[in-house]
């Protein structure tokens, strides 16, 4: 049991959960995950720390709402208990002075790429993010970034902000640089993350990212989290879960991403839990 | 002289070995309650009076943990069912799972001296029958605690090696603290061996006990990551690493990253522990499978494959290599697997695993097998029959064919040195490893094996850190 001190939404259906958990402060590096269950008999899902404050020994991370575990986190608030928060897991981001960095966030991974942004900058590298969202209301942290990045892109694929489109907008953004990055770092869902590599595969720049793969245990014991990188088995647990973005196998990773998504529909039309109703119409009512 | 004796005696006793009263196939199959209810009073009694009390008991030879067998069976014949219990828990104390799980047959059974006649004296269900006893008399008496000795113990894991460390140095005064990484203790005990074979409830009884005791116990704590063991060790006097075999094996065959082929632990992993056997009332999400195909022929394997059955699937499936004289589970399992209606699939070897359109498994590539010579653990090889290959319609394959030492703690903790196979090196007779104060037993270091060999480690590494705690030698 860790002690909930804040949980907030930052942006519609993207909340920031922070929580008490002093272990994990002092150990937590960019780029690793911890394992968090809502209430007694959720589900274990996998969530990027997307800050620390090794001080006041807190965790703190930024999760979409999406399905019957992550509404169950959304539903906490101040005082209460999260049942589980384990961590720190998985390998932290390798930070080294590359040179020129730009880091991709989407989604949560705006977040999570945040402690890697500060990292990386005080590593002496110049960093340079990219922002995406469907629309500029759903992108959040631009002022956190802004004091960090030698400049904030954002793509938005309604145009309200930045670059109008997907992410394989990117390329153009990449060519309007006044230099090549030497590195990309992408954090967010699947499909930003997989695009991310598609997109910049003949620019012959290293693109790293942060798998996002369904886990139970996160030590390496269920084997859920089983990727193909260059051809070979790797648990995104133990082995992970950044890795280079050329070499993973996305379509099967894609495919075992969804493995649950009927169930978890069919869980939350079942569900008589109780929805907030903060910045989104109360259908419960 | 004595043996002769004992023969002579056999041939006038009562060889009827007496049944356990079992849920009937046609039920079982359909609930997630326990197969096995246990003996009666009477029952156990009168399996318990069928015992020769040899002299030179030859069972407790076979005893991983040197259980004094005739001792407590004595006591359930005269009725004396609290000196049974203290006298099992004198050498083990988990008699409650052990009695459920242990490979009896291959090990203190198969040595019974009425086993030539087929009759071989029930030593675990008497075991389970004494455990239950105590545990329906409501309150456990717990035993005298000796004095504090002021040493801190830390159990890294807290499966039957770790409950066993934990148990037997918190009564010798030590204080004793159990790190566990998922949310509940006990192990493999509630993550893997299903509720039908092992009520989650007996474990807790069991951790509870300890907890009762004074060992103090952390989930949700990944000693390699939350906190390394140096850092224990800065914080303990000693300590003990029973982490188990959590690394699942795969076959490398093509394939096996479809959806729908889980490795056991994650089958096993999210009915038990998660709860996906009471989906949808539980948030745990689980598939409906018709058909499900499970690799390997232990324990695990008969776990899974009646799991499956019990979660609605039309067919489930033992896809074996070897023989039915070669599955490596209890023969119980196995029996109440085939009573339950799975389908050995024997001498069968999967090649590859065909997925549809959308990523999920829908075939297996596989081939028969033939016998052939036995191989360096005593099993006949089995060989490929050229030409037979065929295919096997299949939405879900389980693939339970063995587990890898988990690498967490051994990969940082400098000085921790491991084997080829990635276990821990460590004394045999003490569990000492090649760190300064750090002690291993279980499937860390043996590889994956059973629960009471587990057990055994625990008690020899209690006994050889209390010589430390006390005396200084390592």
């Amino acid at each position: 049991m860790k002690k909930v001190i804040e949980r907030s939404m930052i942006v519609p259906n993207m909340h920031l959960l922070v929580v008490e958990a002093p272990e994990i402060a002092s150990k937590v590096k960019p780029g690793q995950f911890v394992i968090v269950r809502g209430g007694d008999e959720g589900e274990r899902i996998p969530l990027s720390v997307a800050d620390y404050d090794t001080e006041k020994g807190t965790v703190s991370i930024v999760f979409m709402e999406v399905g019957a575990s992550t509404a169950a986190l959304a539903r906490l608030n101040a005082g209460d208990a999260v049942a589980t928060c384990v961590g720190p897991l998985g390998n932290a981001t390798t930070i080294d002075t590359f040179g020129d960095v730009l880091l991709v966030g989407g989604c949560y991974g705006i977040g999570s790429l945040y402690p890697v942004a500060k990292e990386l900058k005080a590593k002496g590298n110049k960093v340079s993010v990219v922002l995406e969202a469907r629309s500029s209301y759903l992108i959040y942290w631009l002022n956190k970034y802004v004091p960090l990045a030698e400049k904030v892109y954002t793509i938005t694929r309604d145009g309200s902000l930045g670059q109008k489109g997907h992410i394989s907008r990117l390329p153009d953004v990449i060519h309007g640089m006044p230099r090549k990055p030497d590195r990309i770092i992408v954090n967010g869902c699947t499909y930003l993350m997989a695009h991310t590599s598609e997109v910049t595969k003949d620019l012959d720049i290293p693109v790293v990212v942060n798998l996002n793969p369904i886990m139970i245990d996160g030590t390496g014991m269920c084997g859920v989290c089983r990727v193909t990188v260059a051809g070979q088995m790797k648990f995104a647990c133990v082995d992970g879960p950044e890795f280079d973005g050329h070499d993973i196998d996305w379509k099967e990773f894609l495919a075992r991403r969804k493995a649950y998504v009927t169930e978890e529909a069919m869980f939350f039309r079942r569900s008589d839990a109780p929805a907030h109703n903060e910045g989104k119409c109360a259908w419960h009512e | 002289m004595n043996e002769e004796k004992t023969q002579e005696k056999a041939s006038k006793i009562d060889l009827n070995r007496r049944d356990m009263p079992r849920q009937s196939p046609e039920m079982r199959r359909n609930n997630f309650d326990e197969v096995a209810l246990g003996y009666t009073e009477e029952l156990a009694r009168a399996e318990a009076s069928r015992c020769l009390q040899c002299k030179k008991p030859r069972c407790v030879t076979g005893c991983p943990v040197e259980i004094d067998i005739p001792g407590f069976i004595g006591c359930i014949t005269r009725g004396d069912f609290k000196g049974g219990i203290k006298k099992l828990k004198e050498k083990n104390c988990l008699p409650a799972v052990s009695g459920r799980v242990c490979p009896q047959e291959s090990q203190c059974e198969s040595k019974c001296v009425l086993g030539n006649k087929k009759a071989e004296i029930a030593i675990g269900r008497l075991e389970r029958f004494l455990a239950d006893w105590e545990a329906g008399q409501g309150k456990v008496d717990l035993p005298p605690r000796a004095k504090s000795t002021g040493k801190k113990v830390a159990v890294v894991g807290s499966g039957p090696a770790g409950l066993t460390v934990a148990g037997d140095l918190i009564l010798l005064g030590h204080e004793v603290t159990i790190f566990e990484a998922l949310h509940k203790a006990g192990g493999v005990l509630v993550y893997g061996i299903p509720e039908f074979r092992l009520p989650k409830a007996i474990v807790q009884r069991e951790v509870d006990y300890l907890k009762a005791l004074g060992v103090e116990v952390f989930t949700d704590f990944v000693v390699g990551k939350t906190r390394s063991i140096d850092e224990l060790l800065e914080e303990f006097d000693a300590v003990f690493v029973g982490t188990g075999a959590g690394l699942p094996w795969f076959m490398n065959i093509p394939g096996e990253n479809l959806n729908g082929v889980y490795s056991a632990n994650e089958y096993l992993t999210r009915m038990n522990l998660m709860k996906g056997y009471l989906y949808p009332k539980s948030s745990t999400p689980v598939k409906k499978h018709v058909k499900v195909a499970v690799v390997g022929g232990g324990n695990v394997a008969m776990d899974s494959a009646r799991t499956a059955l019990r979660m609605g699937a039309a067919e489930s499936h033992i896809v074996y290599r070897r023989s039915h004289a070669e599955l490596p589970a209890r023969a119980e399992e196995a029996e109440n697997a085939e009573e339950e209606g799975v389908i050995f699939d024997l001498l069968t070897l999967p090649l590859a695993y065909i997925g549809d359109e959308n990523g999920w498994v829908k075939e297996i590539e596989c081939i028969q097998m033939e016998l052939g010579e036995p191989d360096a653990s005593g099993r006949r090889t089995p060989v490929e029959k050229k030409g037979s290959n065929f295919r096997m319609q299949t939405d879900a394959v389980v693939c339970a064919i063995g587990n890898s030492p988990n690498p967490l703690v051994p990969a940082t903790t400098p000085g921790l040195d491991t084997t080829k196979r990635g276990t821990l090196v460590a004394d045999p007779e003490t569990g000492k490893t090649t760190r300064d104060r750090v002690w291993a037993g279980g499937d860390i270091v043996t590889g994956a094996a059973t629960v009471i060999l587990a057990m055994g480690a625990g008690r020899k590494a209690a006994r050889a850190i209390h010589e430390y705690l006390t005396t200084g030698k390592q």
